[in-house]
C-alpha cells in the first residue's frame, strides 16, 4: 500500500512518518504541500511539526494549503488519514474532526513519554490494537489542550468517536482526556502523541524491559495496511 | 521625515575633520587612528559601522588570538588525521568514516540572553545552526551549556524560564532533538548568565562546503529573511561592553527569533547544495552583512561590488548603516554563478524564501558598496574581517588565589556515622548543580529524527548518522566554574577529561573539540591571566589526549560591575561509535549485575559538591589529571562496549562515587547494593573521601554475571585498577551502602527531582 505524508514548510516529523510507514510494512511516498496532486496514495499522514510557523492558530494556514483540498476530497471519500500533532490541529481546522486544540494548560511545551488507552479500533488506523489496550509513546507539544463544547463532547462520546485517551497523566489540560479522535466513518483519525516515535528498538521510549524499547505505535502504521475502509 | 544623507568615499575625503562617534561604536582612539591610516582618509559612516563591528571583541577575537593560536600548534599527526577542516571556519569538520562526516561548534550568546532571556537564548540556537548549514551539513542535533545565578534569588527564575523556553521554542520548531547540555547556578552568574548552544551536523564527504567568494563575475545573493532594525550593533555594543548598574537599557539591540524561517532556510540550503546551484553559503550572525561580505571576499578572490539598495527590507527607514549592521536573523549570503541563478531562484522559491542579488565577485582586492548610485564603502576587506588589531594584553597572577587554594576543605571535620553520612549525601544530591534537570529537559524534543540513541540524562548524547549501518557520533559538553577559579589551567583540563569521559563512557570514541571560553574582562590583567592559563591548559590537554579543537569561541566582559564569573570554559567533546546498538546508558536495568569502579580513589575534595553544598566552601585545589589514566579507562570502555561486556558506564564527575551510584541507580529505577571496605583499604581513605572525592579517570560499570571473567581480563590486560563494589538489585527499591545507611529509591528521587520544581514549577506529570 503507498502510504503518502505531506510535507508542509515547517513540518519537522515527516521523515520519522516516512520511516514508520516502511517500518509498519506500507510503501512510502513523499507528498508537497504546494501540489494539487495525491500522486495515486492509499492512505495518507499529516506529520508533526509547525507547519506554516504555527503563526494565526496551529494548523489553520496548513488547513488551506493546495493540497489539503485534495485531502478533504479524498477523506470524504474514504480514504484513510491519519494527522499526528500538528497533523490533527490540521484535521481540526480543516474540519475533518471536531473540537479544538489550544495552548497546554501549564503553558509550556512538555515532551514526555505518554500512556494512552486505545478507545476505539473500527478506524483504518487502530484496528490492529484491541480495545482498552493501553500503549506508550511520545507526546511532545506546546498547544495540546483538546477543546470542544459541552454538546460536541457528549457527541463525541456518545459516538464512540474517541480513539485514545490520556491515562494517569492529563498532559495539557485536554477535555474528557482526550488524545485523540476519529471521525464517524473511522478513516480518519487524529492524535496528539506521536506513534512514530515508537516504531523501532533502540529509539523509542523506555520500557519496563529494556531502554528505549516501545514500538507501541507501530501498530497504529500496521492497521492501515489491514483497513477495510478504503475509498 | 528627513531623508537620510549617505556619507560617502567622495565626502569622507574632503571632509577629514569630520568628528566620528568611533567611542559609541565600541572603538577605542587608536583602533580609529588605525583604520584611518589604512583608509588614508576618514572613514565613511558606512565604513565606520563596519569596522566597529568587525573589530569588536566578539568578531575580531583581538584579545584572545595571541592565546588561540595554540590550538593549531599543538598538533600531533595523531590529531589531524581524520581533521577535514579545522579551525578558522565556520564550523570543524571530523572524518567519521564510511564516507561520513560531522561538523559542531559551540558558542555563547550570553549577554542578549541577560538583557532579553527568551529571544536571547532563542537566537542562539539560530545563530550555531545556520554555522552549520553553512559547511553543507544537515543540522542533526542541539546541546545546550547553563550558567544561571543562586537558585534562590528573586531575578533567577525570569531568567531561567526564559532561556529555557527560548530553547525550547527554537530548537522544538527546527526539528531538532536537544540530546543533553548542563545546568549550573551560582552567585557569579546572577546578572551574567552563560548560555551556550552547541549544534551538530552530518554531511557526504563529497558535500562538504566552504563559504568563501571564488569566481569573478560569481553572483552575491542574499536570502531568506528581510532585513530589519534588530540587533543593529548587537556585536559591539552587546557583547563588547559589560553591564553597568542604572545604565541605559539595550534592549533594542537584542534580536528577534523566527525559528520557522530558520526551518525553511535550513530545507532550502540543503536543496542548493544538493542541486549544485551555489558556490558557497555563508550565515549572517555577528554583525551581519558587514561581516558576510567582508569575510566571503578575504577568504575568495578578495573583490565584492554590492549594491546595497538590493537589500530586501523589512523597514525601508533603514539607513545604509544600519543595513550594514543589522542583525537581523535567519538570513544567508550565497556565491552563484550566473548560469545557476536561475535553478537557485527555482529552490528558494519553492520554499517560499525571498531572495536579491546584491552584487558580484571581484578580482579587484577591494569590497565597494554602493547605495543610492554613491560608492559608501571601499576598503581592503582582508583589513575588516583578518587584520583586525591583535593585542597582547597585560596579565597578572590573582593576587587572592594563593590565599584561596590555601583554605582547603582539609579543614572540615570527617562525619564517620552512616546517618551524618547520609544526610551529607542527601545535601548534595539536592543541591541546586547536582539536582535532576528534568524540569529543564521535559521542554525540549528528543525524539524528532527518530535518531536518538543516548539523551538527557544519560552522560552523553548520542545520535545515529547512517540509518543502515548504525554509525552514529557521541556529545558531551562540562566545565566546572569552580575548579577554574581555583586553578584555571587545571579546571580547563578537567572540563576536557570529564566531557573526554563522558563520551567514552557512552561507548563511543572520543575523536574532537569544540569549546566555548566565558571569562570576564580581558581589560582586567587577572581575567587575562585566568584566560591565558585556560586556554593554554586546554591546547596541552588536547595534545595529552590526541584530539584536536575544531573551533569555538570567546565570551569576555561576563560580568556585573567589577566582578568576573568564575573562569567557565565549556568543552564539547565529540566521539564515534561504529553502531549506536552497541552504546552504553548510565544506568543498569537488569537485576544481580556485578558493578566495578574503574581506578583509584584519591582525597581530593578542593571545590568538590561535597565542598559546596556540605560546607558553602570554594577552596584548595581541584583534583589532580592523570592523562594516562583517562586514556587507558576510555580504551578499556570502547573495548569493553564492542566485545558487549558491559551493560552500562557510569562516569564519576562531581559529586563523586556515590552521586553516580546514584545516577546509575535512579536512570531505570533499579537499586544496587555497596560496599566500599575495598576502596578504603586499597587507597588509604576514609569514608567521607571514598563517598565524596571527585579524583578523575573514574567509572561505574554493570557487568553481566556471565561476562565477569572475561570483563576482569580485559581490565588486567589494560592495566586498568578495577574493584567489585556492588551488585544491582531491581528487587529491595532501595541503595544500600552496607554498614552505613539504606535509603529508598522513591527517596533519593524525590530529594534529586525536588529542586528545581521547589523554584520554578511543577514538572508535568510529577
Amino acid at each position: 500500500m503507498r502510504v503518502g505524508v505531506i510535507t508542509f514548510p515547517g513540518s519537522l516529523d515527516d521523515r520519522d512518518a516516512l520511516r514508520a510507514i516502511a517500518l509498519g510494512g506500507g510503501e512510502p511516498v513523499a507528498l508537497w504541500h504546494g501540489e494539487r496532486d495525491l500522486h495515486g496514495v492509499d492512505a495518507i499522514v499529516l506529520p508533526g511539526g509547525f507547519s506554516y510557523g504555527d503563526y494565526l492558530r496551529c494548523g489553520a494556514i496548513a488547513a488551506h494549503s493546495p493540497i489539503m483540498s485534495e485531502v478533504i476530497d479524498a477523506a470524504n471519500k474514504g480514504m484513510p488519514v491519519l494527522g499526528i500533532c500538528n497533523g490533527f490541529q490540521i484535521l481540526v481546522e480543516a474540519h475533518l474532526l471536531a473540537g479544538g486544540l489550544i495552548r497546554n494548560d501549564h503553558g509550556t511545551f512538555i515532551r514526555r513519554d505518554q500512556k494512552i488507552r486505545v478507545e476505539n479500533i473500527d478506524t483504518a488506523w487502530t484496528n490492529k490494537y484491541t480495545v482498552g489496550q493501553e500503549i506508550t509513546i511520545p507526546l511532545k507539544n506546546g498547544e495540546g489542550g483538546f477543546i470542544a463544547d459541552d454538546e460536541t463532547l457528549k457527541q463525541l462520546e456518545g459516538d464512540g468517536l474517541i480513539a485514545f485517551r490520556y491515562l494517569e497523566v492529563n498532559p495539557n489540560g485536554s477535555r474528557n482526556d482526550i488524545a485523540g479522535l476519529r471521525n464517524a466513518r473511522g478513516n480518519v483519525v487524529g492524535l496528539m502523541p506521536h506513534p512514530e516515535h515508537a516504531v523501532e528498538p533502540g529509539f523509542g521510549p523506555d520500557t519496563a524491559e529494556r531502554m528505549q524499547s516501545g514500538v507501541d505505535g507501530l501498530a497504529v502504521f500496521q492497521s492501515v495496511l489491514a483497513s477495510t475502509v478504503l475509498s | 521625515m528627513t531623508e537620510h544623507i549617505p556619507d560617502t568615499v567622495e565626502n569622507a575625503a574632503a571632509t577629514p575633520e569630520k568628528e566620528q562617534p568611533y567611542q559609541l561604536l565600541g572603538l577605542k582612539p587608536d583602533e580609529y587612528d588605525q583604520i584611518r591610516a589604512i583608509l588614508g582618509r576618514r572613514p565613511t559612516s558606512g565604513e565606520l559601522a563596519m569596522y566597529s563591528v568587525m573589530w569588536s571583541e566578539h568578531c575580531s577575537y583581538k584579545s584572545s588570538k595571541v592565546h588561540l593560536r595554540q590550538f593549531g600548534e599543538k598538533v600531533s599527526p595523531e590529531m589531524t588525521k581524520h581533521l577535514m577542516v579545522g579551525m578558522g571556519e565556520n564550523a570543524g569538520v571530523v572524518d567519521i568514516g564510511e564516507g561520513w562526516a560531522v561538523t559542531f561548534k559551540i558558542e555563547s550568546h550570553n549577554h542578549p540572553s541577560y538583557i532579553e532571556p527568551f529571544q536571547g537564548a532563542a537566537t542562539g540556537v539560530g545563530g550555531i545552526v545556520r554555522d552549520i548549514i553553512s559547511m553543507g551539513a544537515r543540522p542533526v542535533a542541539v546541546m545546550d551549556a547553563l550558567r544561571f545565578g543562586a537558585i534562590d534569588h528573586p531575578d533567577t527564575a525570569r531568567v531561567v524560564n526564559g532561556v529555557v523556553s527560548g530553547i525550547s521554542f527554537y530548537g522544538n520548531c527546527l526539528g531538532l532533538p536537544n540530546i543533553g547540555g548542563e545546568t549550573w547556578f551560582d552567585p557569579v552568574y546572577q546578572a551574567n548568565p552563560l548560555v551556550n548552544a552547541l549544534a551538530v551536523g552530518a554531511l557526504r564527504h563529497e558535500d562538504l562546503h566552504l563559504a568563501n567568494a571564488k569566481g569573478v563575475g560569481n553572483l552575491v545573493v542574499l536570502f531568506g529573511a528581510r532585513t530589519g532594525g534588530d540587533g543593529i550593533g548587537g556585536a559591539s555594543i552587546l557583547a563588547s561592553d559589560t553591564f553597568a548598574e542604572g545604565g541605559p537599557t539595550k534592549r533594542p539591540a537584542v534580536q528577534v527569533g523566527d525559528p520557522f524561517a530558520e526551518k525553511v532556510l535550513i530545507e532550502c540550503c540543503l536543496e542548493l547544495f544538493a542541486g549544485d546551484c551555489v558556490e558557497g553559503i555563508q550565515d549572517l550572525g555577528a554583525a551581519g552583512i558587514s561581516c558576510a561580505t567582508s569575510e566571503l571576499a578575504s577568504n575568495g578572490d578578495g573583490g565584492m561590488f554590492i549594491t546595497l539598495d538590493n537589500v530586501l527590507l523589512r523597514d525601508p527607514t533603514l539607513t545604509a548603516e544600519e543595513i550594514l549592521m543589522s542583525e537581523s536573523q535567519e538570513r544567508m549570503m550565497a556565491i552563484v554563478r550566473p548560469d545557476k541563478l536561475d535553478a537557485f531562484r527555482a529552490v528558494t522559491a519553492k520554499w517560499d524564501v525571498e531572495a536579491s542579488v546584491l552584487g558580484e565577485v571581484t578580482d579587484t582586492g577591494r569590497l565597494i558598496i554602493e547605495w543610492k548610485g554613491q560608492t559608501i564603502v571601499d576598503v581592503d576587506p582582508r583589513t575588516v574581517a583578518i587584520d583586525g588589531p591583535v593585542y597582547n594584553r597585560p596579565m597578572e597572577y590573582p593576587t587572592w588565589l594563593d590565599a584561596l587554594q590555601a583554605d582547603s576543605p582539609s579543614k572540615f571535620a570527617r562525619v564517620t556515622d552512616g546517618d551524618e553520612l547520609k544526610q551529607q549525601f542527601l545535601a548534595i544530591l539536592g543541591s541546586p548543580n547536582e539536582a535532576d534537570t528534568d524540569w529543564i529537559t521535559n521542554q525540549y524534543d528528543y525524539y524528532v529524527m527518530g535518531n536518538t540513541a543516548l539523551h538527557t540524562p544519560d552522560g552523553a548524547g548520542m545520535i545515529r548518522i547512517d540509518e543502515e549501518s548504525g554509525l552514529g557520533v557521541a556529545l558531551a559538553t562540562d566545565a566546572n566554574g569552580r575548579y577554574c577559579q581555583l586553578d584555571p589551567y587545571v579546571g580547563a583540563q578537567l572540563a576536557l577529561v570529564e566531557a573526554y569521559r563522558n563520551v567514552a563512557s557512552s561507548g563511543a570514541t572520543p575523536m574532537a573539540v569544540s569549546d566555548c571560553l566565558n571569562f570576564g574582562s580581558p581589560e582586567n590583567p587577572e581575567v587575562m591571566w585566568q584566560f591565558a592559563r585556560a586556554v593554554e591548559g586546554l591546547a596541552d590537554g588536547c595534545l595529552e589526549l590526541g584530539i584536536p579543537v575544531t573551533g569555538g569561541n570567546v565570551s569576555f566582559y561576563n560580568q556585573t560591575g567589577d566582578v568576573p564569573i568564575h573562569p567557565t570554559p565549556v568543552v564539547a567533546v565529540l566521539g564515534s561509535i561504529d553502531n549506536v546498538a552497541r552504546r552504553l546508558p548510565s544506568g543498569w536495568q537488569d537485576d544481580g549485575e556485578n558493578l566495578y569502579l574503574l581506578g583509584v580513589t584519591h582525597d581530593e575534595l578542593g571545590g568538590s559538591a561535597w565542598a559546596g553544598a556540605v560546607h558553602n566552601h570554594l577552596g584548595g585545589v581541584p583534583p589532580r589529571i592523570d592523562f594516562g589514566a583517562e586514556k587507558n579507562v576510555a580504551g578499556l570502555l570502547s573495548a569493553a562496549a564492542i566485545e558487549g561486556l558491559v551493560t552500562s558506564a557510569t562516569d564519576l564527575g562531581t559529586g563523586g562515587f556515590l552521586r553516580a551510584i546514584t545516577d546509575g541507580v535512579l536512570r531505570f529505577g533499579v537499586g544496587a547494593r555497596i560496599w566500599i571496605d575495598e576502596i578504603l583499604e586499597r587507597d588509604g581513605l576514609d569514608a567521607t573521601a571514598a563517598l565524596f572525592s571527585e579524583t578523575q579517570a573514574r567509572v561505574i560499570v554493570s557487568v553481566a554475571r556471565e561476562d565477569d571473567v572475561k570483563f576482569r581480563g580485559l581490565c588486567e590486560g589494560r592495566n586498568v585498577p578495577v574493584l567489585r563494589v556492588g551488585v544491582t538489585d531491581s528487587t529491595s527499591n532501595t541503595l544500600e551502602v552496607q554498614g552505613l545507611f539504606t535509603i529508598a529509591i522513591t527517596e533519593l528521587s524525590q530529594i534529586h527531582r525536588g529542586t528545581l520544581p521547589a523554584h520554578f514549577g511543577a514538572v508535568v506529570g510529577g
